[in-house]
Order: structure tokens, then C-alpha cells, then sequence
């Protein structure tokens, strides 16, 4: 019986024959090699990320430094060292808890306000065409209003200083939130509402069980663009208060010329900024495992 | 694999159970007509369709690609209101769909984010049962499709023909009295299809629900059928009715068989006439 070529290379070498009969030491346990390899990959990237850093705060120093004048001038650029004193300083004086502690939770309020209205709304227009004819003119005139121009019409219709602010913030969170969820709602299968259907499931089971699910990864995406710019917002509300607030701390320090202090300002809006983005994205990350990992880039 | 392996078809205690659960549902379909308007003028899917089921049957209505098979399916299960005639089910006009009436999509419709042992249970929850009684009944019939392994998994992590079983289970547990299933195994390789197509034999004479079957394959609806419903190319038409006499329970063996080749051989026919003729509509 002729035998396939492929079978009868391991007869004219013994090593390769051996290396099929046994398998290769480790092979016993691929998971934990495959986490390994995993670990090590996350590991060499965050390494690339805080390297990425060191680089940009080294660069920073030696440009102020220097004085570098050249298109961008650094001149009267406070370095790294002099804005890390002055953050070490103002870590040691409790106003600056306090200015921290009154952004946060305004930005917790707002926040929350734009998502029940947000995916409420979000949701009605999604689902019923009337809503959306009624609502989307409204949407589309005041989307483009950035933060700054409520100012104004905010102190005037809004009974104190701290709703004005609250109004401010969530009105850069509450847009995006309400756009993904109309997009979201918008794209739920046919199919899958007439297999509701089919199975007893009246209105409201379905705007439960099928719509909002299927609009989870819109509206969770919607969530953590929203985030980021209330706190983009926040600075603006900022501008109306006369007392506390890391947005305040930091238009005040540009009154006052404080240049150290208005790059600690900055740097703390973009990081707190960040770490709630972040924060959105793991609290809603449980709502979307269905996924699997079909979604998302490839390896 | 034997369909014991496949799905466990139940002792005879929890048959007799289920059996009284279900009472197989009478379809009347009279001089039903189905149009849509559309950007091209009225479109007549379904013209002056009319069909008697008699209760526990297991009708397959077979018809060339386009030719209506689905939407009148779609009428019976009340996602589509005929234009002129009725649909009764047991005496009553069918208006809008309901857990009287299991569906089985083609591709399956299984609930993303709920687990398997949700998706079936979804449908006990919303006919008022507590969520304990709803899973518990979700896991009897997970376990008579065989993946009761499963239960924990989500549809993304099942094979095609998996999820086409928890198709059937969720459609079952509402102990349906018709079961409505369009096409349901067409997206499948032929393997799995055979073993999908005997389990569903085994399923529905343990269970005794009428079943009206969609497909386009001669060889599954003559398997399958107790009663062949030939549909006409597009307006779809009811253009024969042949009645398959096989013995059941059926098995494999039966395709070879003298009587199922003539069987088949009257239906290619019929399909063939009409798919020329839906192949000249489309071409010509």
C-alpha cells in the first residue's frame, strides 16, 4: 500500500519522529503559558506608556529650562520641578481637598442627571418616531452650543450658583449620552423584538429585555465620551463660582498670574478626568461580557 | 450518534407530563392574500392561499426562494395581517403574534445577553411564572435538547446548530400548541441538519404540537412532513397538497425508500416548473 510522503519523512529522522511521540515540556499547560505571554505583553505595553511619559516631562524640563523661543515659547513656562513643588504645597493645605471634593461632586450630579435623562430620552426617540420628530430639532439647534455661552442664560434662570454649575456640566455630559442611546436603540434587530413578541412579551418587556440590552454598547460608549466632557464642561460652570473648585482653582490662578498653579489645575482636570472615564468603563464593562471577545480589534 | 445522544428524548413520566401541557392547535388559512406596497408598486407575496391543519399535524410548506413560504408563515404567527382573507387558529383570528403560537427563525434569535438558561426561561417569565419556576422549567427543556452543559453560556460561545436547539427549547417551553418554523435548519451543514431533522421528529411526537415547517428542500420536507403544501413562484399560490404516507418514527433509512423517491420525485417537479418560472421573473 503506498504510504502518504508526509508520514514516511519521520522514518529518515529519528529527532522529528521523537518530537511527535512526546509532547514538548510545557506543552502540558498551555493556559498558563498563554497568561504568561498575556502578562508579559500587558507589562511591555504600559512600560512603552510610562517611558512615552518620561520622555514628554524630560522634554518639558529642558524646554522651560532652556527658555526655548521658537515658534512655542517656553520662556515663562514653569518646568515640571517648580509645578511639582507647588502641587506638593498645595497637597499639604486642606482647600485644595475641598476645591477637589465640591468638583467631584458636581460632576457625580451632573453626570447622573445626564444619563437617566439622557438614555430616558435617548430611549423614547429611539423607540417611537413622534418623540423624535418632537425632540430633534431641539437636539440638533443646541448640541453645538459649547459650554461657556449657557453662562449667562444659567445664572439668569437657574435659582443658585451651584444649580447653574451642575446645569453647565451636565449639559456636556447629557448630548453624547443621548445621541448613542438613540443610535443604539435605533439598531436593535427586527428579529429579535418579533421573537420577543412571539414569546408573550408586551411594550415594556421588550424596551427592557431586547432594546435596551441591545443598545448597551452604544449607550456604555456614550457613557465615557460623556465623562470626559463634563469635565471639559466642568471648567466653564467653574468660571460662575466665586468660591471652590478645581475649574475656579484654575481660572483663579490665571487671574492672579499663578502659573504653576494653572498647570496643576490642568493636570488635575485631565487626570481626574481620566481616572473617571476609567471608572465609567469598568462599572459598565459586567453589562457587556455577553460580548465575548468576537468584539474589539484583533490581536 | 443515535437521537437519544442528540436530544434526550424524555422518559415516559415526564412525556405523559408534557403531554398534558400540549393540545396540537387547528390552522385555518381562508383565501388568505398578502400584499406589500413597496417602492416598485404593490407587491403580492401570497395570493388566495387557503389550508385546513388539522390539530398535531406536521405540514411543511415547500416552495422555490421568494416564493411567499414565509410571509404567510409570518401571518400565522401574526407579524403580518393578510391584506384580504383570515388566519384562525382553534377558532380564533389571529391579530397579533402571542406564546400560543412558537417561532423558529431561520438564523437564530437568541437574546445576546441573556445566558441560554435565560433565553428560554424568558419566555415562562413573561407569561407570569416567578423566576425560580421560570428556570426550572428553562433547564427541563434545555435538558431535553441536550444542553443542559450549557445553560451558563452565551448564544456567541454555541455552534449553529445549538443555537437553532435552544431555538426550539425557547419556543417550546411556552407549550406552544403550533409551532411555527421558517426554515430553521437552512443555515446549517448537511450533517448537523440531518441530526436536527430527526430530533425535531422526536421532539414533536413526544410533544404532539401541530407543526408548519418552511423550506425550500425537498429532501427535508418530505422527511419531515407528514404533508407537503407546495407553493407556486411569485404571487405565491398553494399549488399542490401531497400527502407522505411514511411510516414513523422515521430514520435515515427512509430516504432511500420507493415510496419517499416518488414522493420526491412529484415535488422536484412541481419545484423545478416554479423555480424556472421565478427564474425567468427575475431575469427576464
Amino acid at each position: 500500500m503506498p504510504t502518504p510522503q508526509i508520514l514516511q519523512a519521520d522514518s529518515f529522522d529519528p529527532a522529528l519522529a521523537a518530537s511527535r511521540a512526546a509532547p514538548a515540556p510545557g506543552a502540558r499547560r498551555p493556559g498558563t503559558a498563554a497568561r504568561l505571554l498575556r502578562l508579559r505583553h500587558l507589562g511591555g505595553r504600559y512600560l512603552l506608556r510610562l517611558a512615552s511619559i518620561a520622555v514628554g516631562v524630560i522634554a518639558w524640563q529642558l524646554l522651560s529650562s532652556h527658555g526655548v523661543d521658537f515658534i512655542l515659547n517656553f520662556q515663562n513656562l514653569p518646568g515640571p520641578i517648580e509645578v511639582w513643588h507647588v502641587f506638593a504645597q498645595l497637597l499639604g493645605q486642606h482647600v485644595f481637598y475641598i476645591d477637589v471634593a465640591y468638583s467631584l461632586r458636581r460632576i457625580a450630579i451632573a453626570f447622573l442627571l445626564a444619563t437617566v435623562l439622557g438614555v430616558g430620552i435617548g430611549a423614547l426617540m429611539g423607540r417611537f418616531r413622534v418623540v423624535q420628530d418632537l425632540v430633534t430639532p431641539y437636539v440638533e439647534v443646541l448640541r453645538p452650543i459649547p459650554a461657556v455661552a449657557w453662562i449667562p442664560l444659567a445664572i439668569l434662570m437657574l435659582p443658585t450658583e451651584e444649580s447653574s454649575i451642575v446645569f453647565i456640566t451636565f449639559l456636556g455630559a447629557f448630548f453624547p449620552i443621548l445621541i448613542n442611546t438613540v443610535v443604539g436603540v435605533g439598531q436593535t434587530p427586527r428579529n429579535l423584538v418579533l421573537a420577543a413578541r412571539s414569546l408573550g412579551a408586551g411594550n415594556a418587556a421588550i424596551l427592557w429585555h431586547v432594546v435596551l440590552p441591545s443598545a448597551l454598547p452604544a449607550i456604555t460608549a456614550g457613557l465615557a465620551v460623556g465623562m470626559g466632557v463634563a469635565w471639559f464642561s466642568l471648567l466653564a460652570g467653574e468660571m460662575i463660582s466665586g468660591q471652590y473648585g478645581i475649574g475656579y482653582f484654575t481660572w483663579n490662578a490665571y487671574s492672579l498670574v499663578e502659573y504653576p498653579q494653572i498647570i496643576v489645575g490642568m493636570l488635575c482636570i485631565g487626570g481626574l478626568g481620566t481616572l473617571s472615564t476609567h471608572l465609567v468603563r469598568l462599572a459598565t464593562r459586567p453589562l457587556l461580557r455577553w460580548q465575548g471577545d468576537k468584539v474589539g480589534p484583533a490581536p | 450518534m443515535s437521537v437519544g445522544t442528540l436530544m434526550r428524548v424524555p422518559t415516559s413520566v415526564n412525556s405523559r407530563a408534557l403531554r398534558e401541557c400540549v393540545v396540537g392547535g387547528r390552522v385555518s388559512v381562508h383565501d388568505v392574500s398578502i400584499e406589500f406596497s413597496g417602492p416598485r408598486g404593490v407587491h403580492r407575496a401570497v395570493e388566495h392561499a387557503s389550508l385546513e391543519i388539522e390539530p398535531g399535524e406536521f405540514v411543511c410548506l415547500l416552495g422555490p426562494t421568494g416564493c411567499g413560504k414565509s410571509t404567510l408563515l409570518n401571518s400565522l404567527a401574526g407579524f403580518v395581517r393578510p391584506t384580504s382573507g383570515s388566519v384562525q387558529i382553534d377558532g380564533e383570528e389571529v391579530l397579533h403574534p402571542g406564546p400560543k403560537r412558537g417561532m423558529v427563525f431561520q438564523h437564530h434569535s437568541l437574546f445576546p445577553w441573556k445566558t441560554v438558561r435565560r433565553n428560554v426561561a424568558f419566555g415562562p417569565m413573561m407569561a407570569g411564572l416567578d423566576r425560580e419556576q421560570s428556570e426550572e422549567r428553562a433547564r427541563r427543556f434545555l435538558d431535553l435538547v441536550g444542553l443542559s452543559a450549557f445553560e451558563n453560556h452565551y448564544p456567541h460561545m454555541l455552534s449553529g446548530g445549538m443555537q437553532q436547539r435552544v431555538g426550539i427549547a425557547r419556543a417550546l417551553a411556552n407549550y406552544p400548541s403550533v409551532l411555527l418554523m421558517d426554515e430553521p435548519f437552512g443555515a446549517l451543514d448537511a450533517q448537523t441538519r440531518a441530526m436536527m431533522q430527526e430530533s425535531l421528529l422526536a421532539l414533536w411526537s413526544e410533544f404532539g404540537n401541530t407543526v408548519v415547517f418552511v423550506t425550500h428542500d425537498v429532501d427535508e420536507a418530505v422527511f419531515l412532513g407528514g404533508r407537503v403544501i407546495v407553493m407556486s413562484a411569485s404571487p405565491g399560490r398553494l399549488i399542490a397538497d401531497i400527502r407522505v404516507p411514511l411510516p414513523r418514527p422515521r430514520d435515515p433509512a427512509v430516504l432511500t425508500a420507493p415510496e419517499f423517491i416518488e414522493i420526491k420525485r412529484r415535488c422536484l417537479g412541481l419545484i423545478r416548473e416554479e423555480t424556472l418560472k421565478a427564474f425567468a421573473q427575475t431575469n427576464g
